[in-house]
């Protein structure tokens, strides 16, 4: 079993060498615009998605890599499907289910496409940021955002350690499958209890070992001087052109809200 | 999928802006006295801890045993994390466990990372917290009263979070809260089956391998009586509010217009352009082609300069 974790996809394009800080500021301006546009602003909708594609296509990360990966957000639309039946409206499809008989409206259909549209654009935005940004540059952006250092600090030691955990985890997933019997996927032996308490030793295991190996990196940061104090190179400056890109960015993604908002708000 | 077995992580898109603003706002908040408090107990040795402890969570959600007919049961770690650390340690440990989930593979959008945190880190742990160690004192010091304790920690915490969700989504008016709350709590309240019988199994070893480690945590927790009301009090509320909701949706759905962000600006711009239209064009279908055609053309633009760049590029490498 191996697990690719990083998204991060190494090119030469122009989104990859733009300011982390630009690159965060502007998707999470971008997942505003997209939550503030009002439901049924299709033109909006038009220009954010195509937006969010050339940004895409701007990266040479891959337009299929990118728009089908941000597939992922779509099982949970089912919890948003129920609108279609329930918003008030003009009655526009009929289903019959056997004895029932499910009437889709207009505005309810218009909702649920709204917030699919949303959701998909907006993971294919996080997805361009977090494969052209490489992970400890996305922490230079979190402490320039003024997230808490400590906190900061601990998602930078969580990801250090996440790959080795995760290869600890499958360690363990491997020991297993080698010690169990079994014919294929569906049928496993014992009983379900059993196979529960397998799983939970298997976690406590794995706890276990992360405590352990938490001392040791303890002990060896103290040996290197660690004193409690997380020191950070200072941010550097930003440039004219990145402040440029900013202004611009919120300027365009702030007019389309308004837009939104004054025509079909 | 592989990594978030717990279908809890709200997507961007799907929570209002009012909701989604509320809720960082109370996540930074607990996030940042819970640092504070973290840091009091264990001074320097929090980062270390902390981070290789959330990894450790972030890898134990792959942990798996399958159920019957292709299902498995998973682990989502809140109760776990609460029981062995403490409840301001779980809930950094959670915090950071769906903050980098959001970030590295789209479980849950960063604009909803507050809400998920509320639910998953927040929520999640003073349930756990509450459950834990109400169950241990009414059982005592009874055998197997740390396992019994920890699968009812484990398959709480899962199912308030579930409602705490549903509301979530209720309130920003994606779901009607009589579909939502039943199916989330409906689905949750078997998912967190898996999630107590793991957590009552990894109790069980951490007991016979490292007991010390156990009753260091019950040490540790001494003095959290805020933890505990908060977690009855959130239970209580949310398992109380949950049915009401659902039985009137109107009146939830109700709540998120008329506190809507938008809702409130709605009434001046309607009287400024009255038929709600772009000028000089007749209808939305026809603004819609128009964005279309401009879309287009944008995304044309972006391809020629990527051909063009690159063209540059194997150029100057061949010379």
């Amino acid at each position: 079993m191996t697990f690719h974790l990083d998204p991060y996809l190494c090119r030469a394009s122009v989104i990859h060498r733009l300011d982390p800080r630009i690159k965060v500021v502007l998707t999470l301006a971008y997942l505003l615009a997209m939550a503030l546009t009002p439901h049924g602003a299709w033109p909006v909708y038009v220009l954010l998605l195509s937006l969010v594609a050339v940004a895409t296509i701007l990266s040479e990360l891959g337009v299929k890599f990118v728009l089908g990966r941000a597939l992922v957000a779509l099982p949970f639309t089912l919890a948003a499907l129920p609108l279609a039946f329930t918003v008030e409206g003009r009655p526009w499809i009929h289903l019959p289910l056997g004895v029932v008989t499910l009437t889709a409206t207009d505005a309810g259909v218009e909702r649920l496409v709204s917030v699919a549209v949303r959701s998909w654009g907006s993971v294919a935005a996080v997805i361009v940021l977090t494969g052209s940004t490489p992970f400890p540059q996305l922490l230079v952006a979190m402490r320039a955002l003024r997230l808490p250092r400590l906190l900061v600090s601990i998602v930078g030691l969580m990801w250090r350690y996440l790959f080795v955990l995760v290869d600890e985890a499958a360690r363990l997933l491997r020991a297993r499958a080698a010690r169990s019997g079994g014919r294929g996927q569906r049928h496993t032996g014992g009983s379900l209890m059993w196979r529960a308490h397998v799983t939970g030793s298997l976690v406590g295991t794995l706890f276990l070992r992360a405590f352990n190996r938490a001392d040791r990196i303890y002990a060896a940061m103290v040996a290197r001087g660690y004193d409690g104090e997380v020191r950070t190179l200072p941010l550097p400056p930003l440039n004219a052109a990145a402040w440029t890109t900013l202004t611009l960015g919120l300027a365009l993604l702030g007019m389309l809200v308004a837009l939104g908002v004054l025509f079909w708000g | 999928m592989l990594f978030s077995p717990v279908p809890m992580h709200i997507p961007d898109g799907f929570l209002s802006v009012a909701v989604a603003a509320a809720l960082w706002a109370v996540s930074l908040i607990v996030v940042g006295y819970a640092l504070r408090r973290v840091n009091a107990e264990i001074g320097e040795r929090q980062v270390p801890l902390m981070g290789v402890l959330a990894a450790c969570i972030f890898a134990g959600q792959m942990l798996n045993f399958s159920v019957t007919g292709g299902t498995s049961g998973h682990l989502m770690g809140a109760a776990l994390a609460t029981i062995v650390l403490g409840p301001w340690a779980g809930i950094l440990v959670m915090t950071c466990v769906v903050g980098v989930q959001a970030l590295v593979f789209q479980d849950g959008g960063l604009l909803a990372l507050g809400a998920n945190i509320f639910n998953m880190g927040i929520v999640g742990v003073a349930v756990a917290h509450f459950a834990y160690r109400t169950a241990r004192a009414l059982w005592g010091a009874k055998p197997g009263g740390v396992v019994i304790s920890g699968f009812v920690a484990g398959w709480l915490s899962i199912f308030v979070a579930s409602l705490a969700c549903a509301l979530q989504l209720a309130l920003s008016g994606t779901s009607p809260a009589n579909v939502a709350v039943p199916a989330m709590g409906g689905i949750h309240a078997l998912i967190g089956i898996g999630e107590g019988l793991i957590t009552a199994g990894a109790l069980a070893f951490l007991r016979a391998v490292r007991p010390d480690l156990l009753a260091q945590g019950a040490a540790r927790r001494t003095g959290d009586k805020v933890v505990w009301v908060a977690g009855l009090g959130v239970a209580a509320l949310l398992v109380t509010a949950s049915p009401l909701a659902s039985a009137h949706p109107d009146g939830l759905e109700w709540v998120a217009e008329q506190h809507g962000f938008l809702s409130a600006a709605q009434e001046p711009l309607y009287a400024i352009i009255p038929d709600y239209v772009v000028p000089g064009v007749p209808n939305e279908a026809l603004a819609t082609i128009l964005a279309g055609l401009v879309g287009l053309v944008l995304v044309f633009g972006a391809a020629l300069v990527v051909a063009y760049t690159r063209r540059q590029r194997e150029e100057t490498f061949s010379r």
